[in-house]
């Protein structure tokens, strides 16, 4: 099987696992202990908090662990609304779900939400978030790049607009951490996550710039500066900042890399299949996105009859949703419903070979092929 | 999703698609808003189904489900054609999604108004039941219904 899905998850690097094997096994103390059992796990602990901090220009007391993106952004826009009572949150509607479905949960329990739109390229416009600021908006969450089609966000120009209006700044950043670098100047919450970066799952982080108060999600023995209380996960956070190490170190070259095998996919699909077109803009985009359609055939069949080939893809059709609905982030477009249908997401990453690039470009137009063969739609 | 193998054996090599130039019926339901949309063509000599072909835009369900309903439909009389149950597709593919039961009704549907045209166009008397079968069908606008 050849693995196209690295937006999704990404396998342990092998030096991140020997780096964590320790810490599974001898050296399990838990750091909060007195003993000397706790000195290793503590220093492990402290010593990855700065690789990590370091990796975004953070200090060390701005990063706080905790189990997974998902629960860094619960923690930014929870924590944040909790500190501050009441107020207008602003967040754009291509979110990950995380995102948006807490937004709409604040939204249920007394804040005021809105959503931002975003154009046909799936881009947020930073004067968007100047026309909806309100008095009482107390934070704005754009993540930095999209999970779906890839598109980077203009998060410096929002993050800007936020300070001079003296409004906390919060962006998702999962898709992009050691991807494309981070500028935190004008962020106050930034979320980044292990699992994406050839590391653990389990270990994740929000920095939370110094000075802005949020509230704790999770109530306990106070660890992290009292805002997330739990044992420490001292294997996955040590695996967590080596990752970080390799994937920082690596980034130019690995981003030219995917770059290269990423235009190549685009230029041939867009190219040599009729009717198949981008979504999502063209070169704002991450190196290792490429999201796709083809007209009159579905996606979650592109994927399977894929799969039967070997090939491993993701859809977000809405014949492979739960609830059979399409894209939010499509339809937050302007794509039309049997547009969204038959889109996939091809992500690349640190093992993607160009040799299987070109089995992909070979296949993928055969599948396409058939399927519209079978479609009474050509 | 979880599929069974025989409805992955249905997707990957579907059984009687394609079109039917001089079909004797044709059946066109859904839609490609809804993700799903499928055309049902018939031939007919004796009051047999001789031939039986699809078109189908959707998921690997809504494929297979069009193909094992071409298989169970092909070489019966109409009567007994129309007889064919969604129990009767999905046991033929050992089992559905539960989310995707829809696909088996839209197959049904789909071969349901093929029956219907070859009536209209034959001027053939056309029963109540298939009358009322047909009108719940256009009828039906939502998506997955």
């Amino acid at each position: 099987m050849i693995y196209f899905d690295y937006a999704a998850t990404t396998p342990i690097d092998k030096r991140v696992i020997k780096s964590m094997a320790p810490f599974l096994n001898e050296k399990f103390g838990n750091p909060s202990s007195m003993h000397s059992f706790s000195g290793d796990t503590k220093k492990a602990l402290e010593k990855s908090r700065s690789i990590i901090a370091k990796a975004i220009n953070a200090n060390s007391e701005e990063i706080i662990f905790t189990s997974s993106a998902t629960e860094s952004n619960n923690m930014a826009l929870k924590g944040i609304a909790f500190a501050k009572k009441s107020g207008h949150i602003l967040v754009s509607s291509i979110e990950h779900d995380c995102v948006l479905n807490t937004a709409k949960w604040l939204g249920k329990n007394g804040f005021e939400v809105e959503f931002l739109p975003v154009n046909r390229d799936g881009i947020v416009d930073p004067k968007e978030v100047e026309k909806r600021i309100k008095k009482n908006t107390i934070l704005v969450s754009v993540m930095h790049v999209n999970n779906e089609i890839g598109t980077i966000q203009p998060i410096e120009k929002i993050g800007r607009i936020c300070k001079k209006n003296n409004i906390y700044f919060h962006s998702d950043a999962a898709q992009s951490f050691s991807k494309i670098p981070i500028d935190i100047t004008n962020i106050d919450l930034l979320t980044i996550s292990s699992q994406k970066i050839y590391g653990p799952k389990g270990a994740a982080a929000l920095f939370i710039k110094g000075g802005v108060k949020i509230e704790p999600l999770l109530h306990g023995g106070g660890q992290e500066k009292g805002l997330r209380s739990s044992t420490e996960n001292v294997p996955a956070i040590v695996g967590f900042a080596k990752a970080t190490e390799i994937a920082i170190s690596t980034m130019e070259k690995e981003q030219e890399r995917l770059t290269k095998l990423r235009d190549k996919i685009i230029e041939k699909l867009t190219k040599e299949v009729p009717n198949c077109y981008l979504n999502g803009h063209r070169t704002k985009r991450v190196s290792n996105n490429i999201n796709i359609r083809f007209s009159f055939i579905e996606g979650e069949a592109i994927l399977f009859m894929l799969n039967s080939y070997g090939i491993a893809v993701s859809t977000a059709s809405a014949c492979s949703s739960p609830k059979l609905e399409p894209s939010h982030v499509l339809s937050a477009m302007g794509l039309k419903q049997e547009e969204a249908h038959g889109s996939i997401r091809i992500s690349l990453g640190r093992m993607t070979k160009e040799s299987e690039v070109n089995y992909l470009l070979k296949v993928l137009p055969e599948v396409v092929k058939k399927l519209r063969e079978i479609s009474p739609h050509k | 999703m979880n599929y069974s193998k025989e409805v992955l054996k249905h997707f990957s090599k579907p059984h009687n698609y394609g079109k039917i130039d001089d079909y004797d019926g044709l059946g066109r339901v859904g839609n490609m808003a809804c993700g799903d949309e499928m055309f049902v063509y018939i031939k007919v000599k004796d009051n047999i189904i001789k031939d039986i072909k699809f078109e189908t835009f959707g998921c690997v369900a809504a494929i297979a489900t069009s193909s094992v309903l071409t298989d169970l439909a092909k070489k019966k009389s109409i009567e007994d054609a129309l007889k064919i149950t969604k129990q009767d597709v999905v046991d033929a593919l050992g089992a559905l999604p539960p989310i995707k039961i829809h696909c088996s009704v839209l197959a049904i549907d789909a071969l349901t108004q093929a029956v219907y045209d070859y009536y209209i166009k034959n001027k053939l008397p056309i029963s109540k039941e298939l009358e009322e079968k047909h009108n719940q069908i256009i009828k039906r606008e939502s998506c997955h219904s």
